[in-house]
């Protein structure tokens, strides 16, 4: 079992991997196979100190390079849970379940808004995880709104165990409303109501108050205090999840204080099992 | 045998009488797995007060669709039978236990 699992590969997730390394800590981060940071789609940076105009995708090669060489271990999954059990964590990422002592959530800023009606219909035929849910659909009629890169591959597994499904790009999804009462009855797009009895939301990542339930957020953003914890002992945040600005020398810092913070953490726990 | 297997046979012969606590699962949910741990503690814990149970909906579909399950895990309270509440998602033991008081 890893010391501490990084959720996210942006910089500041680098970064925390990168100073867990330098305190002995052992890390598995986690990448979510479709997710593109933030850092990737800048051209150029500019005010990152003592790299000028640096592009932004050399930057995170750069930063990954060195995680690596550190040896910091990587997994392609999408996280989709989280579950606190005292002294360690299980994390559900894709068909694993992981455990870790400690976790630093660095997967970014929630993009978008949800949607209309998602979050009252959760859990009552709205699902983020289609191999999860998905065969509670089998024979079914389900809509898959594909925000994430990926989303076609889960559609497929979707289609693979036989539900019915109609596939909706980023682009119609943005625009569409889920609806129902106490279940899904359907989705509305360009005016028109089409039936459905289940909606796969399928984004990048997971929000953090459904990865976690219980997590205390502010706002859109993960809440933490001045040392990057969260509300939920032994799980920190750093980067563009705890807030703006969404700069990328606020990120790695952050990174920094949250992976300090869980060395101390769980430098803290050893003590408290020795004596 | 402190987590019971319930079926649509024996369903309300457990549930019937008293307070139980239901986790409708199934293998492929990893979710479920990480679950099962604390479902287990829980059957230990409350041995006696709270009949801890399980139904598989792969195997229990007539279950699963009779208490509306589309999400999994899904944790129903009932009291003599009827449904009190529940949760959908993993929630950490205190969490759980919190719903059987």
């Amino acid at each position: 079992m890893p010391d501490v699992i990084v959720i996210g590969a942006g910089p500041a997730g680098l970064s925390a991997a990168l100073t867990l390394r330098s305190r002995g800590k052992s890390v598995l981060l986690l990448e979510s196979p479709g997710a593109v940071s933030a850092l990737a789609k800048a051209e150029k940076v500019d005010n990152y100190p003592g790299l000028p105009e640096i592009g932004g995708k050399a930057l995170l090669e750069a930063m990954r390079e060195q995680a690596l060489s550190l040896g910091v271990e990587f997994l392609s999954e999408k996280a989709l849970a989280v579950l606190p059990m005292g002294d360690r964590f299980y994390v559900s990422a894709g068909q694993e379940t992981l455990e870790a002592r400690s976790l630093i959530l660095a997967a970014g800023a929630a993009r978008g808004k949800t949607l209309p009606g998602e979050e009252a219909l959760l859990g009552m035929g709205v699902s983020y995880c289609a191999t999860c849910d998905g065969m509670l659909y089998r024979g079914k009629n389900v809509a898959v709104l594909g925000f994430s890169a990926d989303a076609e591959e889960e559609a497929e597994f979707l289609r693979s165990i036989g539900c019915n499904l109609r596939f909706f790009s980023a682009e119609e999804s943005k625009k569409a409303r889920i609806l129902g009462e106490n279940r899904v009855e359907g989705i509305e797009l360009y005016g028109e109501t089409l039936p459905f009895d289940g909606v796969f939301v399928l984004r990048d990542t997971v929000a953090p108050q459904a990865l976690l339930p219980g997590l205390e957020l502010q706002g859109v953003h993960i809440a933490v205090q001045a040392d990057m914890r969260t509300s939920v002992s032994g799980v920190f945040a750093a980067g563009d999840c705890v807030g703006t600005p969404y700069q990328i020398a606020k990120a790695v810092g952050e990174g920094n204080i949250a992976a300090l913070s869980a060395a101390k953490y769980l430098d803290q726990k050893a003590k408290e099992k020795i004596n | 045998m402190s987590v019971q297997h319930l079926t649509k046979e024996n369903f309300e012969l457990v549930t019937g009488e008293g307070k139980s606590l239901v986790d409708f699962w199934a293998s492929w949910c990893g979710p479920c797995r990480m679950l099962a741990p604390t479902i287990d503690a829980l059957g230990e814990k409350y041995e006696g007060k709270v009949k801890v149970c399980k139904v598989d909906v792969d195997a229990q579909p007539e279950l699963a669709a009779r208490f509306g399950v589309m999400s999994i895990p899904t944790l129903v309270v009932l009291e003599n039978g009827k449904e009190v509440t529940r949760v959908i998602g993993l929630r950490p033991m205190e969490d759980i236990e919190r719903l059987l008081v």
